[in-house]
């Protein structure tokens, strides 16, 4: 049953210099074509995956919003027309620019039916934004929020980076306690990550990117979580803080390990116990469309096996960690048979708890998460 | 075949092996040869044809010796028989070289147009001349811009006394010169001597394991004659067998019911152990035996030693049954269980050299897929102690306390370097950084020197080579003897992790430099030591006292959060890597040691 859908625009107006997701340079990119073969991939895709009564639209990117208004609103329409059934209580998201988005896009977004926001502030540090290449001011984000309120829009999110190079402790409290001040609902919180392909890795490999050391991420994100729970935040996922009740949907179906459709030049999707990744590159991503197939670069279909670790790697990412009476369902089995030795040796270090319910990562385990979900990996059968 | 007709026969065979240095081309005039004699056909001839094995193909060393039976119409019209036996070309190895020299009686010895005679290729032609052999001199590459045919001609006369007239010029890889060294072959290596009817005697000079039919035995067959269904008598090891299959290599085997004086070729009797075919040993018949042995077999003594454990302690059957195949194989491989504190079970194994050992280890992980940690290699120590006695060490963890030593001894090698004389600095520096003391230099022309110095072999067993090669430009090559023990003044060095003594990390250094050696090797073990949950000191120490110490400070943070998009074979992929990231690692206590981090306390640059 697939109730969630991720449509991917690869469009930016600029290039950050940490991001390796797959965008384009909006200008003189086929937009027009590029969103017909989204439309066509949508229509193929739910002839052969009937959509369910869908609980989470996402549009994300690249820069959704670095559309024009008509581009905007033809995406919005595909999806309502592929995608009719809808929950009462489906979240909406659209990924949106400090900066480039007007009242009258925002009013747009709502009338389509978007409820939920997902602002890329990243920092409220002037020299910091500049630095990892974005364009926006640090008072773009509120003037976005202020308007967005005004529209009628009450699930607001933002995107805060940390370990960014030349960040200090003292900036980054700076920057949530700003957050604060704009009493979002929702934020994303995530450690620089340094990938390949990206301005960053290059001034990494010359070695001329001044990263904070291990230590200071590591107190930025102690710092992050004392804060979040001490502004009414609750850490629902390690990465993720919400106020109660706007927990996202949509990111929880993927750590709940349930299938959702993957719209899109590199969107990547789940389906029916397949998981399939789209090809990149627009031209043959838009051929592959044309050409009356699915535009997959590569496909794999998960094992029960693969299934469960899974589901155990994704699902301890979550605070409330993975239900053992929804693994029995699910897999037919009791958790504790198939990953025993995983479960004995993470508890005896302390980085899990387990209980008749649930398994879920202890405060310490959620800063060596990774060492963690690796122990699920069961390897070869 | 009547003993007339086998003498004729004799008369018609050469046996000869080429001597070169690594590169000179001995591989490439190998296929040559074989192609200007056999029946093979370009298709069928593989690069480099003697070389059987991936690995010494790899590394352009040969590593099993061979033997070929070739033949080749001369110019005179009368057909002759070839035996072509290959020889390794390292240091480790000269007794196996040795012998399979002394299975011929004559030698071709390439020496590079461009490079000239370098350390080794002198050290053979030393064995060569031992065993009496006729040498050809081939100046190979001379084709190549770079060739200096006179200089390296003058050379070969004045450095090893064969007239340069008689030397051939060559280029094995374009063809040339190739009928002139067969010619050659013909004219000036001697057919080999020997009565056919007399007792049996034939050399062994390699044997190899195959799990079908037991251990395939190379011999020469120096007098007499066997056939197939002789009981034989292996002569230093005193062991019976019947020989089942006879023959030679064309290359392909092929059967044959009789090999006579001179001949070379292998067979198989149902020998369970190359143990029990040791090279250099004298193979006779047990009803009618010779009366004596054929000279210059000697057991080979392993010089270096190292552990070796899996780094998965299940494997630890695995990496017995994988030494005991090798061994099968391999006579001077050596190894006896011993257990590490640190490492838990595992093997101390002997080598001839530190090529063998390397060669060993890598056929381990490569063949028989076990992932090895290699401590750092060791010699034997003799170590007097203070109540007279006097003990032997190969393992630096297994050194008394210093009180109860009264000396300490260490071997020393007479190591022989040829380098241009523009580095000559850099090598007596870095000899003497070894410790080396000088012994002699000669001038080989106006332009090479050979540089003579005795030098603890615990320094040349790990980077020695390698920083020769590096601080001469790859120009200088080397040779080494035993010379015998001399005292040292040395101690034994433990190193602690987490206060914990690694007696895998323990290593046996000169006292002067102790204190040096000790904060290299924590600064390095924490480099290659990644950060664990908690932090972890290194330290050096000399009996109680800790005489240098260094830090790895504790993991923080290990979380992967960003949520990319969906990917999850992407989250997948990245903590598959991490986990095998892992398994190479040892967990020594609760620390997790990388290999490499077991080799590095002889990786010292000391340049640092």
């Amino acid at each position: 049953m697939i109730q969630a859908v991720y449509v991917h625009v690869p469009f930016c107006e600029q290039i950050c210099h940490y991001c390796d997701f797959n965008k384009f340079y909006y200008q003189y990119q086929p937009v027009d074509e590029y969103l017909q073969c989204c439309d066509q991939e949508m229509k193929r895709v739910t002839s052969l995956y009937p959509p369910e009564e869908i609980r989470s639209i996402y549009v994300g990117g690249g820069t959704p919003t670095a559309l024009k208004s008509t581009e905007l609103d033809k995406l919005l329409s595909s999806i309502a027309h592929h995608f009719p059934k809808r929950a009462s209580d489906i979240e909406y998201t659209v990924e949106i620019n400090p900066g480039n988005v007007g009242v009258e896009e925002l009013k747009q977004l709502k009338q389509r039916g978007v409820n939920r926001l997902s602002i890329g502030a990243q920092t409220f540090n002037e020299q910091l934004l500049k630095k990892i290449g974005r364009d926006h001011a640090p008072g773009d984000v509120e003037r976005t929020i202020k308007a967005a309120r005004k529209v009628g829009f009450n699930n607001i999110s933002i995107d805060l980076m940390y370990a960014l190079p030349g960040q200090t402790l003292e900036g980054f409290r700076d920057t949530l306690a700003e957050a604060f001040r704009l009493d979002v609902d929702h934020v994303s919180s995530y450690a620089l990550k340094i990938e390949a392909k990206t301005v960053f890795y290059q001034r990494w490999k010359q070695g001329v990117l001044p990263l904070p050391s291990e230590e200071t991420e590591a107190e930025m994100f102690q710092v992050l979580i004392e804060e979040m729970e001490k502004n009414g935040y609750s850490q629902y996922e390690i990465s993720n803080f919400a106020k109660r009740g706007y927990e996202s949907v949509h990111n929880l179906t993927y750590w709940n390990n349930e299938g959702y459709y993957g719209v899109g030049a590199g969107a990547h999707s789940y389906m029916g116990g397949v998981r399939r990744e789209n090809l990149g590159p627009l031209p043959k991503y838009m051929t592959s469309i044309k050409e009356g197939e699915l535009p997959i670069r590569e496909e794999h279909h998960v094992s029960k096996r693969e299934m469960m670790e899974e589901e155990m790697f994704m699902g301890l990412r979550k605070k409330a960690g993975v239900s053992k009476s929804m693994f029995r369902e699910k897999y037919d089995i009791e958790l504790r048979k198939v990953f025993a030795d995983a479960l004995d040796y993470l508890t005896e270090k302390g980085f899990i708890k387990e209980t008749d319910e649930a398994v879920s990562l202890t405060e310490e385990g959620i800063y060596f998460g990774n060492d963690v979900f690796e122990q699920f990996l069961l390897g070869e059968e | 075949m009547n003993n007339k007709e086998r003498l004729q026969r004799q008369e018609k065979i050469r046996n000869f092996s080429i001597i070169a240095h690594i590169d000179h081309g001995k591989s490439t005039l190998a296929d040559r040869i074989l192609e200007h004699t056999s029946a093979l056909t370009q298709r069928e001839m593989q690069d480099q044809m003697l070389d059987a094995m991936d690995l010494e193909r790899e590394r352009g060393i040969t590593i099993k010796l061979n033997a070929v039976q070739l033949t080749y119409t001369a110019k005179d019209g009368e057909e002759y028989i070839f035996h072509l036996i290959d020889t390794p070309g390292h240091v480790d190895f000269t007794y196996e070289v040795s012998r399979s020299l002394a299975a011929c009686e004559g030698a071709l010895l390439i020496v590079d147009a461009a490079q000239g005679v370098e350390a080794q290729t002198l050290a053979n032609v030393y064995l060569a001349l031992d065993n009496d052999l006729e040498i050809i001199p081939v100046v190979n590459k001379i084709d190549l811009p770079s060739a200096e045919p006179d200089r390296v001609l003058q050379e070969v006369e004045d450095v090893i006394g064969l007239p340069k007239e008689t030397a051939i010029p060559a280029s094995a890889k374009n063809n040339i010169g190739i009928e002139d060294i067969l010619e050659a072959v013909v004219d000036q290596v001697p057919p080999p001597p020997g009565d056919p009817q007399a007792p049996l005697q034939a050399m062994i000079f390699d044997s190899l394991y195959d799990p079908y039919r037991g251990v395939i035995v190379y011999f020469r067959v120096v007098e007499g004659g066997i056939r197939p269904g002789d009981k034989i008598r292996m002569m230093a090891t005193e062991k019976d067998f019947e020989v089942q299959e006879l023959g030679v290599f064309t290359p392909n085997p092929e059967a044959r019911d009789e090999l006579t004086v001179g001949d070379v070729g292998f067979l198989t009797a149902s020998i369970k152990n190359v143990g029990d075919s040791r090279v250099g040993d004298t193979i006779t018949h047990a009803n009618r035996p010779a009366p004596e042995m054929l000279p210059g077999y000697k057991r080979m003594n392993p010089m270096v030693f190292c552990g070796l454990y899996p780094v998965d302690t299940n494997n630890y059957t695995g990496l017995r049954e994988a030494l005991e195949k090798l061994e099968l194989n391999d006579s001077s491989l050596q190894y006896e269980p011993e257990t590490s504190q640190a490492l838990g079970f595992g093997f101390r194994c002997g080598f001839l050299g530190l090529l063998h050992m390397e060669i060993i280890q890598e056929r381990i992980e490569r063949e028989f897929n076990i992932e090895l940690i290699t401590t750092a290699p060791s010699v034997i120590y003799s170590v007097h102690l203070s109540e007279g006695e006097t003990i032997y060490i190969d393992n630096p963890a297994s050194m008394p306390e210093q009180q109860k030593i009264s000396s300490v001894e260490e071997p020393f090698v007479r190591a022989e370097i040829m380098v241009p004389n523009d580095f000559v600095g850099p090598v007596m520096e870095l000899c003497q950084k070894k410790r080396g003391v000088y012994s002699d230099m000669q001038y080989l022309d106006d332009k090479r020197v050979t540089i003579v110095y005795e030098i603890p072999l615990a320094e040349i067993v790990y980077d020695f080579f390698d920083t020769l090669k590096s601080s001469t430009k790859g120009y200088a090559s080397f040779d080494y003897e035993m010379i015998g023990y001399r005292e040292s003044s040395l101690v034994k060095m433990d190193i602690l992790l987490n206060g914990d003594r690694i007696d895998a990390l323990s290593v046996i250094v000169h006292r002067d430099s102790a204190y040096y050696r000790g904060k290299a090797i924590v600064e390095k073990l924490k480099e290659l030591i990644p950060r664990q949950q908690f932090e972890v000191p290194v330290q050096a120490s000399i009996g109680q006292k800790i005489i240098a110490r260094s830090t790895i400070k504790a993991m923080r943070k290990n979380v992967l959060s960003k949520c990319y998009g969906g990917d999850v074979s992407r989250k997948r992929k990245l903590l598959e890597k991490q986990k095998e990231g892992k398994q190479r690692m040892k967990s020594v206590g609760n620390v997790e040691v990388p290999q490499e981090a077991f080799m590095s306390v002889l990786s010292m640059d000391e340049d640092n």
